[in-house]
């Protein structure tokens, strides 16, 4: 607020005070992962000591270089990276393609609030969890890769969203691409899509996060290891048996807190990378939902 | 254009359903669903007559609330505290990385916190070291309810304060001119023009916080919990998935699952009716 000039002692105080506070949360919310970036990079003898704060002890990257080797830690990677793209591929299709006809409330559709039921109800009521493992088992999808796609493939939150976004584009611009003879997947290819860019990215970031995160669906749907995403083999190494991964003794550093720091920035670092982008649209994600005609 | 989302909806919403016929059968695996016996009501009359059961509905009830209101009052102060901040770039700064954490997954932050809160972790390594008693964070049933609600708030509090921030900026800034020139202090400023600014949201974000009262955080707590705690962490969601998943008792597991999405859709229609009622929100 610039506009207040004058400045008390009093107000000094209490903006020094929220200075601290804010700073105090800001490095609450950091620190513990610098620590777990430290862990991974420091020497055995640093770890087991528990010596290492936030800077490595003994720097060395055993850690990473005993995970490069470590064939189930690259299969699931890959299986990450596969799913994020065709994860994000099929939801932005099946999002636009459900989305686009059920935005047009000014041409008469059969059904249209039949459908928007139906996905209200798709949206707000499961079977749970253990009719949908046996659903998914009945079409034989158990171990399969497409179990970690086809259940969340359908993004009905989204669809609402874009569905506001579509509302919001100028019907003029429709009507002159129809005068011109373009058919309704040209018009939607040429003159929607282009404008709908913010709100594309938006569920395309969104998607692409939920997927590289997911990891209860592959525990519970994937019992062969060899198939499981990243995540799901992070949790294995967390929760289940920690340190099961040291077996060689070529790497004197290894430790099963520093190879459980290690994966967990490998898992990490992709957020890393995408979080300014994500910055920028999480915004506008909430605010895109909310727009009404 | 809506056939591909009309076969995904069938085939992985509502043919799911079909199974919460689960509840009322004696499964039997070799006969299948089809070929098991129906039996009613007797399922839930087991599993409700049950004091365990009604011992995981208070354990979530518990744990969701209180992520729910400590979550949304920091997230609120939070907001309010950046906002009073004038440098714009130290907002942006704190604000970055506050909400950081919200975009790891549960495994990630689960596996950081483990490291920092078990017994022989830095945490009480430190809290030994100022001559108190180690602190049982992931083993003491007592403490671990906390552990989990307070674990939540910090992983979230950042991107919930978002929407309050947002709400913030939209607030018009000549009133606090006015404000000003009544000679209105920093207090007043808060409690008349900044509070009333932005309660419609607070309603808002209220009466749609109704609708997870049953959602205390499964992903988090199976990472977190250890049968030690079973007691006051174990959940509906993570004892479903060990009855159901691990142990593959299907009918038992489908009728709780059942009473949870039940109850928990009402509270969402109860929860998006409040909303419209009181803040004027409509979802579609």
């Amino acid at each position: 607020m610039a506009m207040v000039k004058e400045r008390s002692p009093k107000d000094f105080a209490i903006d020094a005070f929220l200075y601290v506070v804010l700073t105090g949360l800001a490095l609450a919310c950091v620190l513990p992962f610098i620590h777990v970036v430290a862990v991974s990079l420091s020497s055995r003898p640093a770890v087991d000591a528990q010596q290492v704060g936030l800077w490595p002890v003994g720097f060395n990257l055993d850690n990473y270089e005993k995970l490069i080797g470590n064939l189930q830690f690259l299969r699931s990677f890959a299986i990450s990276v596969l799913r994020v793209v065709v994860g994000v591929i099929v939801s932005l299709v099946l999002v636009v393609l459900t989305a686009y006809p059920l935005s047009k409330d000014h041409i008469r559709m059969p059904g249209r609030t039949a459908y928007k039921i139906c996905l209200l109800i798709g949206l707000l009521f499961s079977g749970g969890l253990i009719p949908t493992f046996l659903a998914l088992r009945s079409l034989g999808m158990i171990d399969t890769f497409w179990v970690l796609i086809a259940p969340v493939a359908l993004q009905i939150f989204f669809v609402i969203v874009m569905l506001n976004f579509f509302r919001g584009v100028p019907r003029e611009l429709e009507e002159a691409a129809a005068i011109d003879g373009a058919s309704d997947f040209q018009i939607l290819l040429k003159v929607y899509l282009p404008l709908s860019k913010p709100a594309l990215a938006t569920v395309s970031l969104f998607v692409a996060v939920m997927h590289w995160n997911s990891w209860f669906d592959g525990a519970v749907f994937i019992n062969d290891s060899t198939r499981w995403p990243l995540q799901t083999y992070l949790y294995s190494q967390v929760v289940t048996n920690p340190g099961s991964m040291i077996d060689a003794t070529q790497f004197q550093n290894l430790t099963p807190q520093g190879q459980v720091a290690s994966l967990i920035v490998v898992a990490a670092v992709p957020i890393l990378m995408l979080y300014p982008f994500l910055q920028r649209y999480f915004t506008t994600g909430m605010v895109v939902g909310s727009v009404k005609e | 254009m809506l056939i591909p989302s009309v076969i995904v909806l069938i085939l992985f919403h509502f043919y799911p359903l079909w199974g919460v016929s689960l509840a009322f059968v004696d499964y039997n695996k070799f006969r299948g669903l089809g070929g098991s016996d129906f039996v009613g009501f007797e399922v839930f009359a087991e599993v409700f007559g049950s004091a365990h059961t009604w011992q995981l509905i208070r354990n979530t009830v518990m744990i969701a609330v209180g992520q729910i209101v400590v979550g949304q009052v920091a997230a609120l102060l939070f907001a309010l505290m950046l906002y009073e901040v004038a440098s714009r770039k130290f907002r942006r700064v704190v604000q970055t990385l506050a909400t950081f954490p919200h975009f790891l997954s549960w495994v990630i932050v689960g596996g950081v916190l483990i490291q920092m809160l078990q017994t022989t972790g830095y945490l009480n390594d430190f809290i030994e070291s100022i001559g108190l008693p180690r602190i049982g964070f992931l083993s003491s049933p007592e403490i671990f309810p906390w552990t989990i609600i307070l674990s939540d708030v910090w992983k979230g509090f950042g991107f919930a304060s978002v929407l309050y921030l947002a709400a913030l900026m939209r607030v018009n800034p000549e009133l606090y001119e006015a404000a000003a020139v009544d000679g209105a202090g920093r207090l007043a400023r808060l409690r008349h023009i900044t509070l009333p600014g932005i309660a419609p949201i607070v309603v808002l974000l209220a009466c749609l916080s109704m609708g997870s009262v049953l959602n205390a955080g499964m992903e988090q707590i199976l990472v977190l919990y250890n049968p030690l705690v079973y007691e006051t962490g174990d959940i509906i969601d993570t004892w479903v998935y060990r009855k159901g998943i691990l142990e593959s008792q299907y009918s038992v597991a489908t009728a709780v699952g059942l009473f949870k999405a039940l109850v928990g859709f009402t509270l969402i229609m109860v929860s998006y009716w409040a909303a419209a009622r009181f803040a004027k929100y409509n979802i579609w």
